[in-house]
């Protein structure tokens, strides 16, 4: 292991061991012991202009240990601390559920378990995280993975070289760790990354070969892109100063999904930074599509109450406050209609990858 | 139960049915033509004729005219007395018997040692080791037996040969039977049904020989026949009286009613011992030797006799206009004031005077028998009567059941109850543990509060620190019977006067226990200690209840319903005179007066139940962080001993110090903070906290209330 890793996990074990310490010195003073955790919560997020992100506010919970409804979340952070700390010790990585399943045990003599369900323990390591101001990774952590990748370039994956132009018909799966001690880019000639919402989309870009034929990375989430996959993105993005676009649905999840690739998400605010990516662009599917590009009306889909206050909370976003968006938006909300990608292939099966989308990067049609 | 329910909802139907139409409840064999008093082949001639222009003249009709003796009305009419079916009728003889052996014991001031045997004649009959019960109608043999007073050898014919011949009609005093209708109805019944005269033996005293009759009731005359008369010079008792009835029965239907009557006199009478035989079938036999039935016992609860009922005059507010007529037609006196003292409680020479300031002919001289013969001058002085201001009738005419005894009533009742065998095993009934406590373990002690025991042994480790969780000392009101603890709470209300008539409620619950928390409570009604088991809709006891906004209390309580919680719920009326809707005494007239009292009863009972639940929310919320506490203390212990390197021992005792300190106060205050602040976080926790509580007991007690239910649904 690179001396740098070392560094990094003495300096997490450090800050698990400061976490345990200052409990135990309240304990015996006789106090109600307590964690500070930021808040994830929309009250504690913030807009920031300047950077275009969505940042983490000040705000802070004390979680105590004799609170009722405290104790339990009290009982599972130092469960998930402890777990942690053995996993840095001996080097290994793990996936959040496999720590679920290391943690979960019966307490004592009763019927109730430490963790019920991994509902239960995933929110419980996004608070260590940030509580910590430590990085998932960093606690030796992966979320299951998810999202595949093609494209004119060659990466080393932990010391394997990879040509990301032979990868067949599935692609390359983006692992959940896409740091540069894990990955690092060599050799391309893309000219831009092309992230889209879904697999069956993907598959048709693959397929017709639109990532040779317009020298570009496409790469796929399966819906809302891992954070492997928006850190690599962002790496490709800043490292090899590709510009970002992104093709989704016309319906709120869809324009939610841009919005989190580009600005950040709102539980996850406090990893912005290394996430975001500011100037992706947004290339479909637009409300104002199914004119310019004759969509019949009978492949589209009524929108339900989900997602008309979807909508309306989309429109409040500070992100979304641009004309051009608030106009995007309300023209959906206007016609009641969603459209699939899918859609599209009613004027062709590869209309999408040979007309539609050529047309759309010549015209400069998007929205950032 | 399963079993027992569908039996009961096969007699509620046919009950209802023939509530509806009483007429059809005659002796199904002949249909008899609704023209009392007429053979059918009389009635029924006119209208085979053709029709003349006068079918009948005054003269044909007045041959036809006659006297109806109250027994004829009666044969015909039984279902007023609660005679409907084979199965109520049994309840009915059962308990025209049962109430007179008491309210002659509690007059001669002897505690009741009561035996009541039921005998399926034709089980008995046959070879008994693989005898089964006779399944829905049949002969059967019903014996009270009590060690009253007796009977004196001369009026035993017409006690039981006679309708209307009672001690009880003629005075205002409380007592179980009143119209002097009972015993002998249930005898014309069995000799309706089974041609099978009743059979009495009674002794009066050591120094008299017992007497034996059997006595038969012409129903044409109303006078009794008697079929058989010695005396024996040996009987078993120096005193008390023997009933042998044989009547058609359906036990498998009426078994439920006569089980529930028996316990439920057993809870409201705790001075005294019933001895209760009953038939059963080789199914359902336990003890191979004692083949055709098996005997229960419950013993008396205490050894004090009701405070005895003193027997008064009518009060004059109480008095219709007719009955004033016929008592001054009666009256003995010279004038009306001396009629009114000496016929009236309350009535001084003053009140009398005062009384007759507001007639016109107060001031002369009238004889009470004028009174009788002239309408307009008893009218003056029944409004007169109204108008005057008059001390309320003596209430010493009345014999509650009392605070102490309810309770004692209601502790042993629920013994009864607890000890009840597995449900599951099959249609078990109330009592049938009763009598086999040994046998059945009660399986109560585990459904007991688990947490606290608990809570002890993990408390061992942390040397220093106090028992985190100390058994709470037992509580005021509450009584453990059989490991359930149930809150005991009763309430006798002071004597009040509906239409001049003395009475007083009494309600006593019990709360908690075994009781499922998500029924609707048992509502047990008695009158003058006698159980009340139908028509409970109909009753104004109910509509007491019903109307008592229970959520004040803390029970829930759907809209116009009995409320709904793990209780049940003792109201007993005592008075000189029960007002009910039939002479078949199953439910109590709706007086005002009455159902006021009622009202005020329950809302005090219910104000002592509503700051128990309430205290004991405040502990089980107590007691239930503490174990979170606890559960967790040993968890986050390990976890930071890990982290630090470090033994959990120490860390866990630092935390069990903390968890003492940290007061109750505190801990709210944080709540608040953090509800206020991340409601999200609160919120699941809380539910989860929630979790794992105390669940109420599974073992629904419900088959008590299905008498009622079979009557009504
Ligand atoms: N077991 C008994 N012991 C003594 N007296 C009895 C007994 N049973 C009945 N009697 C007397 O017979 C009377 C008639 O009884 P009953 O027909 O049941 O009418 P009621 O009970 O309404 O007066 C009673 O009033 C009572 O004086
Ligand atoms: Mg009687």
């Amino acid at each position: 292991m690179a001396p740098r890793k070392d560094a990094i996990s003495k300096k997490t074990v450090a800050k698990i061991e400061k976490l345990a310490e200052s409990v135990l010195k309240t304990v015996q003073g006789g106090k109600n012991p307590f964690l500070d955790i930021p808040v994830r919560s929309l009250a504690n997020v913030t807009w920031s202009d300047k950077r275009r992100l969505v940042e983490l506010g000040g705000q802070k919970q004390k979680r105590y240990f004799f609170n009722v409804s405290m104790a339990k979340k009290f009982m599972q952070t130092f469960l998930v601390s402890e777990a942690c700390k053995e996993l840095i010790d001996s080097g290994k990585t793990t996936s959040i559920r496999d720590l679920y399943y290391v943690t979960k045990h019966t307490i004592g003599d009763t019927r109730q378990n430490t963790f019920e369900d991994q509902d239960e323990s995933d929110p419980i390591i996004e608070d260590l995280e940030v509580t910590m101001d430590s990085l998932r990774e960093e606690l030796h952590l992966f979320a299951a993975r998810k999202g595949s990748m093609v494209g004119p370039v060659t990466i080393v994956d932990t010391g394997d070289t990879i040509d990301l132009r032979r990868m067949g018909s599935g692609g390359w799966s983006v692992p959940s760790i896409v740091e540069e001690n894990v990955i690092t880019f060599r050799k391309h000639e893309a000219k831009y990354v092309l992230l889209i919402e879904k697999d069956a989309v993907w598959t048709r870009f693959n397929e017709d070969k639109f990532w040779k034929r317009n020298s570009c990375i496409i790469v796929q989430g399966g819906g809302q892109p891992p954070r492997g996959v928006r850190r690599l993105v962002q790496r490709l993005h800043r490292e090899l100063k590709l510009p970002v676009y992104v093709l989704v649905d016309n319906d709120p999840w869809g324009f939610y999904i841009y919005s989190v690739m580009k600005q950040g998400s709102i539980n996850l605010a406090y990893e912005s930074m290394r996430m975001a990516v500011p100037d992706a662009r947004f290339v479909g599917l637009s409300s104002f599509d199914k004119d310019k590009y004759k969509i019949p009306t009978n492949v589209a889909i009524k929108m339900d109450d989900g997602d008309n206050n979807r909508a309306k909370q989309m429109l409040a976003y500070p992100w979304f406050k641009h004309a051009r968006w608030q106009n995007e938006i309300q023209e959906m909300v206007k016609s009641g209609q969603k459209y699939e990608l899918e859609a599209l292939s009613r004027r062709g099966i590869s209309f999408i990858t040979e007309e539609y989308l050529p047309k759309k990067l010549k015209d400069k049609d998007w929205l950032e | 139960m399963a079993k027992a329910s569908a039996r009961a909802a096969g007699a509620s139907r046919s009950t209802a049915r023939r509530a509806k139409r009483p007429q059809m409840d005659l002796f199904e064999d002949k249909a008899t033509p609704p023209v009392v008093g007429a053979t059918p082949e009389e009635a029924a001639a006119p209208a085979a004729r053709p029709a003349p222009a006068r079918r009948a003249t005054a003269e044909s009709m007045a041959q036809k005219q006659r006297e109806i003796s109250v027994s004829e009305f009666f044969v015909k009419n039984r279902h007023l007395l609660g005679f409907d079916n084979p199965s109520k009728a049994l309840l009915t003889t059962i308990k025209e018997a049962v109430d007179n052996s008491l309210d002659a014991c509690e007059e001669a001031g002897i505690l009741p040692e009561l035996t009541l045997e039921v005998h399926d004649l034709a089980l008995e009959a046959r070879r008994p080791q693989d005898a089964e019960l006779t399944k829905g109608e049949g002969r059967f043999l019903v014996v009270v037996q009590d060690n009253g007073p007796g009977i004196v050898k001369a009026q035993v014919p017409k006690i039981f040969g006679k309708l209307l011949y009672g001690s009880k009609f003629h005075r205002l005093k409380q007592s179980r039977g009143q119209q002097g209708i009972g015993i002998s109805a249930a005898a014309m019944y069995g000799q309706l049904t089974t041609g099978k005269p009743i059979r009495v033996t009674s002794r009066v005293g050591r120094k008299k020989d017992a007497h034996v009759f059997e006595i038969q009731l012409d129903t044409r005359k109303n006078e009794p026949v008697v079929t058989h008369d010695e005396a024996l010079s040996e009987w078993h008792q120096e005193h008390g009286t023997r009933v042998e009835l044989e009547i058609v029965a359906n036990w498998q239907q009426g078994q439920r009613f006569v089980n529930r009557y028996v316990e439920h006199t057993a809870l409201a009478n705790p001075h005294a011992t019933i001895h209760y035989t009953r038939p059963v079938g080789a199914a359902q036999r336990e003890n191979a030797d004692r083949p055709g039935n098996e005997t229960l016992s419950f013993p008396r609860a205490t050894t004090e006799l009701p405070k005895e009922a003193v027997e008064i005059k009518p009060h004059p507010h109480g008095v219709e206009l007719g009955a004033l007529m016929l008592m001054a037609q009666e009256s003995k006196s010279r004038d009306v004031s001396g009629f009114l003292q000496s016929a009236f409680s309350r009535v001084s020479a003053g009140a009398a005077a005062d009384i007759l300031s507001h007639v016109p002919w107060g001031r002369k001289a009238v004889k009470p028998r004028q009174l009788a013969e002239n309408r307009a001058m008893a009218e003056a002085l029944h409004k007169a009567i109204g108008e005057t201001k008059l001390m309320s009738p003596p209430t010493n005419c009345l014999s509650p059941i009392g605070d102490e005894l309810m309770r004692k009533g209601l502790v042993s009742f629920l013994t009864v109850i607890e000890s009840e065998g597995d449900e599951e095993e099959g249609a078990q009934l109330d009592l049938d543990s009763a009598g086999m406590k040994s046998k059945r373990a009660p399986r109560a002690e585990k459904a007991a509060r688990a947490e606290k025991g608990k809570g002890k042994g993990k408390a061992e480790a942390a040397a220093p620190a106090p028992e985190p969780v100390p058994d709470a000392p037992a509580e005021e009101g509450v009584e453990k019977i059989k490991g359930h603890n149930y809150f005991i709470a009763t309430v006798t209300r002071s004597p009040k006067v509906y239409r001049g008539n003395p009475f007083q409620v009494e309600v006593g619950l019990a709360y908690g226990g075994s009781w499922p928390a998500d029924k609707t409570i048992e509502l047990f009604r008695f009158a003058n200690r006698v159980p009340l088991l139908f028509q409970r809709g109909a009753c104004g006891i109910t509509e007491g209840i019903v109307k008592t906004d229970w959520r004040n209390y803390l029970l829930s309580q759907p809209k116009n319903s009995l409320p709904v919680g793990p209780m049940a719920l003792l109201v007993h009326i005592a008075s000189v005179w029960v007002p009910f809707t039939s002479e078949s005494k199953e439910a109590v007239a709706h007086y005002p007066d009455i159902l006021k009292e009622i009202q005020l009863a329950a809302q005090e009972c219910g104000r002592k139940l509503a700051t128990f639940i309430r205290k004991r929310k405040a502990e089980d919320y107590q007691a239930e962080r503490r174990s979170i506490f606890e559960r967790y203390i040993e968890e986050v212990a390990i976890a930071i001993g890990k982290i630090t390197r470090r033994q959990p021992g120490p860390i866990k005792r630092e935390f069990l110090k903390v968890a003492h300190k940290v007061t109750a106060a505190e801990m709210a205050e944080e709540e608040k903070a953090a509800l206020e602040k991340g409601e999200d976080e609160a919120r699941p926790a809380k539910g989860k906290a929630a979790r794992g509580k105390d669940q109420p007991s599974p073992k629904a007690k419900r088959r008590a209330r299905a008498a009622d239910e079979a009557e009504e649904e």
